[in-house]
């Protein structure tokens, strides 16, 4: 049986698991429909010219796990970003790990999609918000809607701001032989308010992992959203990823994307710009090697007046791995005064890397300022002769220079602990060593 | 310490050097002047081993060894340092990560083990009080948005830190006030040993005042036309080069 069908009925067992009374259950309903009828994209859509999910259709992923499996704390401790100064979300094989996270609903809620999904007092939010912004044509966001019922759920009031950042972690274990997963998140952020989220997806052996995830994150007037996503996973593990982001006036929401693992990571990094004066920044570092491939679909679309938004990704390929990037923006007639740019600089290491790069404008109102500017190249030879002339060697100078431009994108990190995590991650997949400062 | 044997040597079949001889003893200050265009920084690049530049005929010699198939970084292990005209920014590296990298690394070519932290970190304090730097400034990203005076000083410092038998400064003077000038200068003063020697590559005679060189050349189309002492620097400070291009045809 191909995964299609595969999961086309397992809805029905599926089904014996939730409250299908419930009005979400409509929407899963009318979701599994959408799938059925539009399956896995193909190469032959545009927006999946260069990525095939043809292979990992072949595989024979279970849709649910069967049992929980144990993991200790040394396990996963590296993975976990802080031990105390953080909230977790820790799922192991799709399902929740109570001993791993800490969740509050300390003026906030940071807990459970499927709390969210079944408690009436999440009710009046999930009518309001869920699969409201995510597609409901995609097929595979349709088919993450039609599975959901886990995942995390974040709400932040009016005014408030956790005291720490959090963490969500999905764990596989290889518990089966290959795995599905498919967790479902909503992140509302009310007016004013603020909140730091970190996502990983790491799997533990390496049996296949397949991660389709679905997050909506919505904030509201003058809220502020950072998101980082941490894509560092094994060589078995490939991830598709749909973000959907709905801002509203003078909020700034910051996606930051560090893929550096992974068998096939796409990403699909939606902006809905929902009111005026916006800020929208996406950013990205990239470092494969392998066969590895990674995807960035981003698209913002500007639909109010007065809006920013600011996209820097870097890529640096080498062995046999791919990219792409293909950066979508577009501008309704209405919104003038739209500062959009775009920036995707790439280097190939190896003569057998290759990177897809497109921009895709399409812009209808006449006062607005959008740049954007591609680059694959090589590293630049008066940089290297510098380096040189100190004294170290070709491959650490151009290793060096590597690393300063991937780094360059660390700035905008707001977690220290975070950003000197990714810096070290930088260094150790470039062979820098780093030392200290003063 | 360097002998340049009749260099000739060029980019992409234009020849810049056209037959230079040059002598450098451990001790000596050399100053190289000249007009825009003679070949001055081809010069230094050349013997600091710049891969796009191509030795068509001739040598340059470092304490009896042919440099020319040995790659730059092989040239700094050996003691030769080149400060840059331009030297380039490197973000997200810090003055103090780099130049650790390039001691290591220099270590590291000579079978040593790398220099422990707490002996690096005095290191560079001691030569960073030498040249009047402050701490924030090398926690700065290397040449990053430095003022012109501050990436002239960073590769003094540099200097300073990696100690070369033969330091090549290649416009040093350009960009800098009177007092950026003056620290430099000084910088490079209390470097100078009897064991190491210094060329330095200038435009204009303002620099020599503060670095006194014992020997001074001229260079005119790729070839030394006059050396003399350092009067001869104050000699085209007052008539310019056009005695010199005028001259050099006889």
């Amino acid at each position: 049986m191909d995964l299609k069908d595969k999961l086309v009925s397992s809805f029905m067992a599926f089904e014996n698991n939730v409250d299908v009374e419930h009005p979400v259950h409509d929407i899963r309903s009318e979701a599994i429909k959408n799938f059925e009828e539009k399956g896995f994209p193909t190469k032959k859509e545009e927006a999946w010219k260069y990525t095939s999910l043809k292979g990992l259709q072949k595989i024979d992923f279970s849709i649910f796990p069967k049992e929980v499996n144990a993991l200790g704390y040394k396990d996963v401790k590296k993975f976990f970003l802080h031990e105390i100064e953080s909230y977790k979300i820790v799922f192991i094989d799709g399902i929740y790990s109570s001993f791993f996270s800490e969740t509050t609903h300390d003026g906030v809620d940071i807990c459970l999609m499927s709390a969210a999904l079944t408690k009436p007092m999440y009710k009046q939010v999930i009518d309001v918000y869920f699969n409201k912004i995510a597609s409901k044509d995609e097929s595979l966001t349709t088919l993450n809607t039609a599975f959901s019922r886990e995942g995390a759920y974040i709400y932040i009031p009016k005014n408030k701001m956790p005291k720490k950042p959090i963490e969500i972690l999905h764990f596989s274990t290889g518990n089966e032989a290959s795995l599905m997963l498919q967790p479902r998140s909503l992140v509302v952020v009310e007016e004013n308010a603020e909140v730091q989220i970190i996502e990983r997806y790491q799997s533990l052996t390496t049996n296949e992992v397949l991660t389709n995830s679905v997050t909506e994150i919505f904030a509201a007037e003058n809220a502020i959203v950072d998101y980082y996503k941490v894509q560092n996973d094994v060589k078995t593990a490939s991830l598709i990823d749909n973000t959907y982001i709905n801002q509203k006036s003078k909020s700034v929401v910051k996606v930051h994307t560090f893929s550096f693992g992974g068998k096939l990571t796409r990403n699909n990094l939606n902006f809905y710009q929902n009111g005026e004066h916006i800020d929208s920044t996406m950013k990205g570092v990239t470092i494969l090697g392998y066969k590895q491939h990674v995807d960035h679909h981003t698209l913002v679309h500007h639909i109010e007046p007065n809006c920013e938004s600011h996209q820097d990704y870097k890529g640096i390929y080498g062995e046999n791995s791919t990219g792409v990037f293909n950066g979508k923006i577009i501008v309704d007639k209405i919104a003038q005064k739209t500062n959009a740019f775009q920036q995707n600089n790439n280097i190939l290491v190896s003569d057998k890397a290759t990177i897809n790069t497109k921009p895709q404008l399409e812009i209808f109102a006449d006062d607005v300022k959008c740049s954007h500017g591609c680059t694959i190249g090589q590293l630049d030879e008066d940089a290297l002769f510098y380096l040189q002339s100190r004294g170290i060697p070709k491959k650490e100078a151009r290793a060096l220079l590597m690393y300063a431009f991937a780094n360059n994108v660390l700035e905008s990190v707001r977690i220290p602990v975070l950003k000197s995590r990714i810096n070290r991650l930088i260094a150790e997949k470039l062979g820098v060593r780093l030392g200290f400062d003063l | 310490m360097l002998k340049i044997n009749n260099l000739h040597a060029g980019i992409d079949d234009n020849e810049i050097l056209n037959g230079i001889n040059l002598e450098v003893n451990a001790g000596e200050v050399h100053a190289i002047m000249g007009p825009n265009g003679s070949g001055k920084s081809t010069l230094a690049a050349v013997i600091a081993g710049k891969e796009e530049y191509e030795i068509t005929e001739g040598s340059v010699v470092l304490d009896g060894e042919d440099l020319e198939d040995q790659a730059p970084e092989e040239r700094a292990h050996k003691g030769i340092f080149l400060s840059f005209q331009y030297p380039v920014e490197i973000p997200g590296v810090s003055v103090t990560n780099f130049i650790r990298t390039a001691i290591n690394e220099t270590r590291k070519a000579k079978g040593l083990e790398d220099m422990p932290a707490n002996q690096m970190l005095k290191l560079i304090r001691e030569k960073a009080e030498l040249l009047d730097i402050d701490r924030k400034f090398l926690s700065r990203s290397l040449n990053e948005g430095f003022s012109g005076g501050e990436k002239k000083r960073n590769e003094i410092f540099q200097l300073a830190m990696l100690e070369p038998k033969l330091a090549i400064l290649d416009e040093t003077d350009s960009g800098l006030d009177i007092d950026a000038l003056r620290i430099v200068a000084n910088g490079v003063n209390k470097l100078k040993s009897k064991d190491n020697a210094v060329i330095v590559i200038t435009h204009y005679q303002r620099l020599l005042d503060y670095i006194v060189p014992d020997f001074v050349h001229v260079l005119h189309e790729g070839k030394i036309v006059k050396s003399g002492d350092k009067e001869l620097a104050h000699e085209l400070e007052d008539k310019g080069y056009d005695w010199i291009k005028n001259g050099a045809t006889v």
